[in-house]
C-alpha cells in the first residue's frame, strides 16, 4: 500500500516577503487603527457612563483620564481616529474610480500621514483654545 | 463592466446578491456610515478633548446641551454600525474555522450593540436624568 504523506507545499507569500511600500503600510495602518479604535470605544463608553452615574464616578474617571497617561491615550486615540478618517477619504477617491496611478496612490498614502498628524495637532489646539 | 460580458445568470442579476448572500448591503452601509463619520468624528473629538479635565458640572452642562447630545448620539449610532461592519471583515479574513468565525461575528455584534447602548443611555441620562 502506498503511503500518502502530506506534501509540504509552498504557501502563498505573506507580509514578510514583500518590500515595504507606502500603500501597503497605510493599508495595514488603516486596519490597525480601526481595530484599536474598536477597543478604545470601551474607554469612551466608560467615561460617558461615569459622567452619567454622578459626581463620584466622574471624579474617579477624570482622575484616570486627566493624568498624563490618560491624555497620552486620548492623543493617540484622536490621531488613530483622524488617520483612519483620512484613510477613509482615500477610499472614497478610489470608490469614485480615481487615484489608481502608481504615483498618485503612493502620494496619497504618504500625505495621509502628514495630513492626519496636522489635523490632530490642529484639533487639539482649537479644542484647548475653546476651553 | 458592460452587461453583455457578464458571467452572471439573469436570475442572479435580478436577485443582485452574489456570493456573500447579502448583496452590496455591507459595502454600502460601510460607506454611508463612513461619510457620516467624517463630520461626526470631528465634532466628537472636539467635544471630548475640550471636556478633558473639566469639573463635573461643566462637563454635564456641555454634554446635556441638545446640539451636543444629538451629535454625540448620531456619532454613537453611526460609529457602532461602522465598527461592527469593519470588525466583521477583519474576523472573516483571519478566523478560518467556520464555527469560531460564526461565534466571533456574533460576539462582534453583541459588542457593538452593548457599546452603543451604554453610550446612548449615558447621553440620554445626562440630558434628561437631572
Amino acid at each position: 500500500m502506498a503511503e500518502t504523506k502530506p506534501i509540504a507545499r509552498p504557501l502563498s507569500p505573506h507580509l514578510q516577503i514583500y518590500r515595504w511600500s507606502w500603500t501597503m503600510a497605510m493599508s495595514i495602518a488603516h486596519r490597525v487603527t480601526g481595530t484599536a479604535l474598536y477597543a478604545g470605544t470601551v474607554l469612551i463608553a466608560a467615561w460617558l457612563v461615569a459622567a452619567a452615574s454622578g459626581p463620584g464616578a466622574y471624579e474617579t474617571a477624570q482622575a484616570i483620564a486627566g493624568s498624563f497617561l490618560g491624555r497620552l491615550v486620548l492623543f493617540g486615540y484622536s490621531f488613530a481616529l483622524l488617520h483612519h478618517m483620512v484613510g477613509g477619504l482615500r477610499h472614497f477617491v478610489w470608490d469614485m474610480g480615481h487615484g489608481y496611478e502608481p504615483e498618485t496612490r503612493t502620494n496619497m498614502a504618504k500625505y495621509s500621514v502628514f495630513v492626519s498628524a496636522g489635523l490632530t495637532i490642529l484639533l487639539w489646539v482649537v479644542a484647548y483654545a475653546m476651553r | 463592466m458592460s452587461s453583455n460580458s457578464s458571467m452572471r445568470t439573469p436570475l442572479g442579476r435580478v436577485r443582485g446578491l452574489g456570493s456573500a448572500k447579502s448583496g452590496t448591503g455591507h459595502f454600502w452601509l460601510q460607506r454611508v456610515t463612513a461619510v457620516a463619520n467624517v463630520f461626526l468624528t470631528i465634532v466628537f473629538l472636539g467635544v471630548v478633548i475640550s471636556l478633558f479635565g473639566k469639573p463635573y458640572v461643566a462637563a454635564v452642562a456641555t454634554l446635556s446641551h441638545p446640539l451636543v447630545a444629538i451629535l454625540m448620539l448620531l456619532f454613537t449610532l453611526s460609529g457602532a454600525v461602522h465598527m461592527r461592519l469593519g470588525m466583521q471583515v477583519v474576523i472573516e479574513d483571519y478566523v478560518h474555522h467556520e464555527g469560531l468565525k460564526i461565534l466571533a461575528v456574533m460576539a462582534n455584534t453583541f459588542f457593538a450593540i452593548a457599546i452603543g447602548a451604554a453610550c446612548v443611555f449615558a447621553i440620554l441620562k445626562l440630558s434628561f436624568g437631572g
